[in-house]
């Protein structure tokens, strides 16, 4: 946009300049405020996260917001059964945009260790769209700190106009995701088919 | 909340009766995927009913599938704030279900790493018992940062922070690292200074005292009929420690006392647990003094493809909540035919609504913080 | 405590008309457990929670156990006429163990300071005769477990006070605990599929082009 050279004289006389992209993505990556829900273990490294020694709170989001309606990330941290599925594709339709997804550990990216459970939902990027996975089991904070640093730089990048636009600046990109029923053996339905397929697989006999 | 979460029934003459809410399995305060169905009349409790299974892995499944080895990993994730306790209760039940031995300094090994596990599960009880009542993140804040100083030693003995996966049939997987020893003895020594600080900012405060004392209580005679464990069973007063009654391990060889409570209330568990922390360093104290040299496993005990014979076992250690129990039961081949978790936190809250009946909602959101659940291993 | 002989002597003598029989234990670890007939097993308990002597007031563990049927071969000595002359021969019989679910308990004593002592009962038959009396009345701590029980094996308990599935949702059918329960297909991308895994895994990509 601005000559860089340019940019540093004036911002050497005092004058500081910016686009309306930067300012934007600035004020929103720097307080994101994550969702208070931990499913299980690693939900305990995120509070060590938040903690003294690992401090999210320099990344502007130490406030953990207990209600949905004010959480504008949500940190998918542990496993995700079947039972729970879909409280929480109930809780991402009740959070406001512009809003992102961290799936935090195996668990939630592909089921983990517990794949072969019946009870066990392997990913939630099955019914919610997930912006950032961090596999490791449990993850050290530091990964999830690189994990928001990761988040970060998305947002960064993310246009205000344009066909890669934001779902939150695009009128019709889905608002809400249907919530799965529970059936008698299984979730119905088992995946949400416009955000999930199972991935290709080419066998060598 | 998750919305439909109240439901207001009226009265025949229009009067608003009972308010059903439920404190669902999203909740700032229910220790991790736990739900309660509350029902009130105002703001006391008229009937309260707890719903779990929102993290039900399936681990008793899959243990059927894998081998003993196996299963190791998995009983990490079971109470994963203390991940070294539940590897010994695995370990000691297929120890007694194949008949191995255990040397002796494996054995002191195992109790200096599950005293230091239950340091950690008792000081972030503290810290998150006084988030509940409304300390928004400082005690818990003290709490981690004990608790890190203790994960810095799992960690360079185990090379995992929290998922340890240590313990082995017939003695632990490798061997202290030079200086463990007078690294743990540093911290053991500089631990009680931690909780004078916290004791002193804490069990005086007025806030504490009027939201526990009285709240709560919990007859001896309906704990051991529910078959409550653990510092929930000790702050009623009857004297049941499993270190003292069993003596699994080297337990016998070390002098600690039980504290126990007299009224069983909320205040009596959360004492109880401090001063289970002071037994605790007595005891490591006395183990770190007296560890002996030698083997850290049993050479003859068989790892991969171990078959034991066909027959059943159960083992119990005193974990950090409470009784935590393996049964095992074996058709002479490799993996299990049955593997059932006796969990401590589960039957603990067998009691939740007789406790809560006629308080306010309030205080059912304090006495659930002084039962200690974890959901890992209320729903496995 | 005493031996598991000398408590089966006591608890027929104070409960008259119950059967008890030794179920012994092959692993090292000497825990052989005590199987109650159905009928008289809430009786028993009390007896066993109250006696001065025995005090069993807490029980640590119930547990489900799933006992399909299983066939044995065995080699059996007949004697059998071979050519006119009575000889004894070695002969290979199949013979088909019972199917049945199991409720194990767990039972020691808080105020004597002894246990365990485990008692077994046993259901008719795997698929409709699956009830078993609940001993929640004598002991609280049964309770969840039960529920855990039903909901998992599919024992009923009569004379639980709340008997409803506790770990998977209401609308649940199946008891996954079975051992002939089977999960619902979904099988995606598994990098080294073998044994039950690849059979699925030929299903649900069919047809071998090479990567």
């Amino acid at each position: 946009m601005i000559d860089e050279g340019l940019r540093t004289e004036l911002s050497r006389q005092g004058v500081v300049t910016t686009t309306l992209q930067e300012l934007y993505n600035w004020g929103r990556k720097s307080s994101l405020w994550p969702l208070q829900f931990g499913l299980a273990c690693c939900a305990i490294e995120m509070i060590a996260t938040s903690m003294a020694r690992f401090d999210i709170a320099r990344f502007g989001a130490e406030v953990f917001r207990p209600s949905p309606r004010q959480a504008d990330l949500m940190i998918v941290a542990g496993t995700v059964t079947k039972k729970m599925a879909p409280q929480i594709v109930r809780l991402y339709n009740q959070m406001p945009e512009p809003k992102y997804v961290i799936a935090m550990g195996v668990c939630a990216i592909s089921g983990g260790p517990f794949k072969e459970g019946y009870n066990v939902l392997k990913g939630i990027d099955r019914y919610i769209p997930v912006d950032v996975h961090i596999p490791g089991c449990p993850p050290r904070p530091e990964a999830l700190l690189q994990a928001l640093m990761t988040l970060q730089d998305k947002i960064d990048k993310q246009p205000l106009t344009g066909d890669n636009r934001p779902p939150h600046l695009d009128a019709s990109a889905p608002g809400e995701f249907p919530i799965p029923a529970f059936g008698q053996h299984d979730l119905e339905p088992p995946n949400n088919p416009a955000l999930w397929q199972p991935p290709p697989m080419t066998r060598a006999e | 909340m998750i919305a439909p979460s109240a439901t207001l029934e009226l009265g025949e003459s229009g009067e608003p009766q009972l308010l059903e809410v439920s404190l669902g399995p999203q909740h700032p305060s229910t220790h991790g995927v736990f739900r309660m169905d509350v029902s009130l009349d105002g703001e006391t409790v008229v009937k309260l009913k707890p719903v779990f299974g929102y993290l039900h892995r399936n681990h008793e499944k899959i243990a059927e599938k894998c081998s003993y080895l196996g299963s190791i990993p998995y009983t990490d994730r079971l109470d994963y704030i203390c991940s070294l306790t539940n590897n010994w209760a695995y370990a000691m039940t297929v120890e007694k279900l194949a008949g191995l031995g255990v040397p002796e300094r494996a054995e002191y090994i195992r109790v200096i790493l599950s005293e230091l596990t239950r340091l950690i599960n008792h000081s972030a009880l503290a810290g998150f018992l006084l988030q509940d009542m409304g300390a928004l993140g400082t005690p818990l804040m003290y709490a981690f940062r004990e608790r890190e100083k203790i994960l810095d030693l799992f960690e360079s003995l185990t090379g995992a922070r929290m998922m340890c996966n240590y313990m082995r049939f017939g003695g632990c997987r490798c061997d202290l690292p030079p200086g463990w020893i007078e690294q743990t003895k540093n911290l053991v020594a500089n631990f009680p200074k931690f909780l004078d600080e916290f004791e002193s900012l804490l069990t005086g405060n007025e806030i504490l005292r009027a939201r526990t004392e009285g709240v709560g209580v919990l007859t001896p005679q309906l704990a051991v009929n529910a078959g409550v464990t653990g510092p929930m069973l000790r702050a009623t007063g009857v004297n049941y420690d499993i270190r003292k009654v069993d003596q699994y391990g080297v337990y016998g060889r070390f002098k600690f006392r039980v504290p126990l409570g007299e009224r069983g209330d909320v205040f009596d568990r959360y004492m109880i647990r401090i001063l289970e922390m002071r037994e605790s360093l007595k005891i490591l104290e006395q183990a770190l003094r007296d560890i002996p040299a030698g083997p850290i496993i049993d050479p003859k005990a068989k790892l991969r493809n171990l078959r034991p014979k066909a027959g059943e076992a159960y083992g119990r250690i005193e974990g950090p909540k409470g009784e935590l129990g393996f049964y095992l039961i074996s058709d002479g081949g490799p993996n299990p035919y049955r593997y059932r978790i006796r969990p401590p936190s589960l039957i603990n809250l067998t009691i939740l609504e007789d406790m809560c009946l006629g308080r306010t909602i309030a205080d059912a959101v304090v006495i659930l913080g002084s039962v200690d659940i974890v959901l890992g291993e209320v729903d496995r | 405590m005493e031996a598991l002989e000398q408590l089966k002597a006591r608890v027929e003598a104070a409960v008259p008309g119950a059967q008890a029989e030794i179920v012994p234990n092959g692993s090292p670890a000497n825990q052989p457990s005590l199987s109650l007939d159905c009928g008289h097993a809430r009786t028993v308990a009390e007896f066993l929670r109250d006696d001065p002597d025995l005090r069993f007031d807490y029980a640590s563990n119930v547990t489900g156990v799933d006992w399909p049927e299983k066939t044995i071969k065995e080699k059996i000595k007949v004697k059998k006429l071979v050519s006119g002359v009575e000889k004894e021969v070695e002969e290979v019989c199949e013979r088909k163990t019972p199917a049945y679910l199991e409720a194990v308990y767990h039972l020691y004593s808080m105020a004597r300071k002894h246990g365990p002592l485990i008692l077994r009962l046993r259901t008719e038959n795997r698929s409709d005769k699956v009830t078993l009396p609940s001993l929640t009345p004598v002991w609280r701590s049964c309770e969840f477990q039960e529920r855990e029980i039903f909901d998992l094996y599919g024992i009923i308990f009569e004379g639980h006070t709340d008997l409803r599935r506790i770990l998977m949702w209401p609308e649940f059918t199946d008891h996954p605990m079975r051992k002939d329960y089977v999960e619902p297909d979904d099988y995606e991308y598994e990098p080294t599929p073998h044994d039950d895994v690849l059979t699925r895994a030929r299903q649900h990509y069919p047809g071998g082009t090479p990567a």
